[in-house]
């Protein structure tokens, strides 16, 4: 009786999420932007309804777009950082990898971006030089030009500083097929590198947290990684997105739920800097929520899972990679995390911004 | 990390957990309460119920300070933070806390100038830099963090600092599990005790529990070995058929507690006659407000906040799921009125509450996730 009370209870939640959400909320607030559930909902709820169309869907990183015999992959980006130039990067260095890494994950090869600028009054000439020159560095370590642009200058107060706007187009690999629908129970999930890094290093770069950590962010294209994992891989890869905004936790939970499968996480794989970590304890931060900028995601076929792993740290930027996790037929559409305390542990999409714990 | 993974050892893990196992009657059900919000996580963070034989249940306590405020009380604060003369500062997780009309982070996107701290002396800094602005600390916590305010509005007043008051929703730890143990439908074998108050309090206040009540209660650390080592505690007390009072976080508690803490409260503050706690109703004595001599600093009695109560709908039954007496779904709003977006009750604010918990992950919440192998 009661078992069957509690089935339609569950049931019901399921229906609910199920359904396309909508978008209730009177005001954006600032955990709309911060990559979770919120954002989600945003997107899903309001944006995704009234510009619907099939390129856009997909909600990838980058749209592909259908052009004569090939595919072009579109994508694009705003940066807001602050502060501007934090240890390990600045604004400019992060605006065009950021979406070179968009494209490239996304398997595309960087044709072109355009950047647009947006320049608060007051800003000192030699910061935006500065800046400028960074997303020049940038763009030619990626092997790819900005190739047009805009500049806008706002009132002072009304923008903090500089917030730069890149768009990218690349060519989609006709060879390769990355979406969730490609992934099978038994893919193998490996990440590039060390977690949190970018994240963790704005928090303690601005300042507020009277931490001293060095922290370096990890802003980085990515075009090389992805271009050792095409090789060795093939059509083993299945899936890449790089872990952005909402973190690991979250492109994971995006993962499981659109292909339907489970993903199981092993925690004492996870390469995680001790000094990240450190940082996050002290803040009540789960650094699988935290931002990275330099490292993939991917999921490939378990028969080139070791192959890819050594592609990977024989690349610079991938020297820490790991096999973190692997695709199963369940817990359907969760993640759960194995944790080096011997439990289990679910792993929920971020909920708001990833705000500190008191207790 | 040092000082960290030696309290995440899962080797001596495996070996608490065989040591409980051992001493685990097969026949018994075996209830115990973990006090804190803090406890509660790690037990999620870690996946501690996995190492547990299926008799030995953890039923999670009220001590989320964040969860249990009501949201008339989130109403207040919100009424205050919207006058344009003030800079209104709080605790990261209390941003989301829903009141009757939203919660801070929402009155922020309307403009408020509300600022996340770290520390309640952080507000103070603000306080001092912005001399033309009212500055108002919102101010929560068990006495794990009420010390940091008393010293705060004990330095406030050594510098005659005027624009800088507090409104004082500070909660204690006693009453509400005095309240539970009162409970006839109680159905709780022992108490985990909360490590961080107790650092302050220390242990002799939880003497009641044994002695009136017949619960062992152990005072525990918040690394996942302290909580198997104290399960492992509890499990001996109720083997044995001893009932006492352990503490197994002797290398920060002491027994008689934080003096010099203690004294900067009770000089700073008192306690209020009743206090309203969300989903558990008034509970007498359960709650501080500042005292007499620090009337001035008082941001209720600075903006006549009006007391006002948001009634919890009657339907609302996290009292009943805390003592255990139904489970989440069992509760008449569960999943209709009462989600994760729109919480009603306590259970569903934190995403660690039993009700959150289960409302994402379902049975998986408090089942054992046995699925593949874990090498």
């Amino acid at each position: 009786m009661s078992e069957s009370r509690e089935q339609r209870v569950l049931d019901a939640l399921e229906q609910g999420r199920r359904r396309p959400p909508k978008f209730t909320a009177p005001r954006i607030d600032m955990s709309h932007g911060a990559g979770g559930k919120a954002t989600h909902k945003l997107i899903e709820g309001l944006l995704l309804p009234a510009l619907n169309n099939p390129a856009l869907a997909p909600l990838s990183d980058a749209a592909l777009l259908p052009f004569g015999d090939i595919q072009l992959a579109m994508t694009t980006d705003s940066f807001v950082v602050r502060p501007l130039v934090f240890p390990g990067g600045s604004i400019g260095e992060l605006a065009v990898n950021g979406t070179v890494n968009d494209l490239a994950v996304s398997g595309a090869t960087p044709i072109g971006l355009s950047a647009a600028l947006i320049v608060e009054e007051g800003l000192e000439t030699e910061v935006l030089a500065h800046e400028v020159e960074a997303m020049a560095a940038s763009a030619e370590r990626a092997s790819v030009s900005i190739a047009t642009g805009d500049t806008k200058v706002v009132e002072r107060g009304k923008g903090d500083g500089l917030y730069v706007i890149t768009t990218g187009i690349g060519a989609a690999d006709p060879e390769l097929s990355l979406s969730p629908a490609s992934v099978n129970p038994g893919d193998m999930i490996l990440c590039s590198g060390t977690l949190g890094d970018h994240g963790a290093a704005i928090l303690i770069a601005r300042g507020d947290l009277e931490l001293e950590a060095e922290v370096l962010s990890d802003t980085r294209p990515l075009t090389l990684l992805v271009r050792a994992l095409k090789d060795v891989a093939g059509p083993g890869l299945r899936f890449m997105r790089d872990p952005t905004r909402g973190g690991v936790g979250t492109v994971l939970n995006e993962l499981a739920r659109d292909s339907g499968f489970g993903i199981a996480l092993w925690e004492d794989r996870l390469p995680i800097r001790d000094v990240v970590n450190g940082a996050c304890e002290i803040l009540g931060i789960d650094p699988l929520y935290v931002a990275n900028e330099g490292k993939l995601l991917a999921v490939v076929a378990p028969e080139v899972a070791d192959a890819a792993l050594e592609a990977l740290r024989g690349v610079e930027g991938g020297e820490d990679a790991s096999i973190i996790g692997e695709v199963r037929e369940e817990p359907a559409r969760m993640v759960i995390m194995h944790t080096g305390f011997g439990g289990t542990r679910m792993i929920d999409m971020l909920v708001g911004d990833p705000l500190p714990r008191i207790c | 990390m040092k000082y960290v993974d030696e309290f995440r050892n899962g080797e001596i893990a495996r070996a608490l957990a065989a040591a409980i196992a051992s001493i685990t009657d097969p026949d018994r059900h075996y209830k115990l309460m973990e006090v804190c919000g803090g406890h509660t996580h790690t037990i999620y963070r870690h996946g501690i119920k996995d190492l547990l034989p299926d008799q030995v249940e953890l039923v999670h306590g009220p001590g989320c300070p964040v969860c249990v405020l009501p949201m008339g009380r989130v109403d207040e604060g919100i009424a205050i933070a919207e006058r344009p003369e003030v800079i209104f500062t709080c605790f990261g997780d209390m941003m989301r806390v829903p009141g009757s009309k939203g919660s801070l982070l929402e009155v922020k996107a309307q403009g408020a100038d509300i600022r996340m701290v770290y520390s309640p002396l952080d507000a103070l800094r603000i306080a001092r830099e912005n001399p033309d602005r009212e500055v108002v600390f919102y101010a929560i916590g068990f006495e794990t963090t009420a010390p940091s305010t008393a010293l705060t509005l004990q330095r406030a007043k050594k510098e005659g600092l005027e624009n800088f008051s507090v409104f004082c929703n500070h909660v204690t730890i006693v009453p509400p599990v005095r309240a539970l143990l009162d409970s006839p439908d109680l159905r709780l074998d022992a108490f985990i005790g909360p490590g961080h108050v107790s650092t302050v309090i220390g242990c002799r206040p939880y003497e009641f529990m044994p002695e009136d009540y017949g619960k062992p209660c152990v005072v525990a650390g918040f690394e996942p070995l302290d909580i198997l080592q104290s399960v492992l505690m509890l499990m001996r007390q109720l083997g044995e058929g001893r009932c006492e009072v352990e503490n197994q976080y002797g290398r920060v508690v002491l027994w008689e507690g934080n003096l010099a803490a203690l004294k900067s409260m009770a000089e700073v503050f008192e306690l209020r006659p009743y206090f309203e706690w969300r989903g558990l109703g008034f509970i007498a004595q359960s709650a501080l407000k500042l005292s007499s001599t620090y009337a001035d600093f008082d941001a209720e009695l600075r903006y006549s906040t009006p007391g006002v109560r948001v009634a919890d709908p009657k339907a609302c039954q996290c009292g009943e799921v805390l003592k255990g007496v139904l489970k989440p779904h069992e509760c008449r709003v569960f999943g209709t009125a009462c989600m994760p977006d729109h919480p009603l009750g306590a259970l569903m604010v934190s995403s660690e509450g039993a009700c959150a918990a289960y409302y994402n992950f379902g049975r998986k919440s408090f089942e054992k996730v046995e699925i593949g192998s874990k090498e």
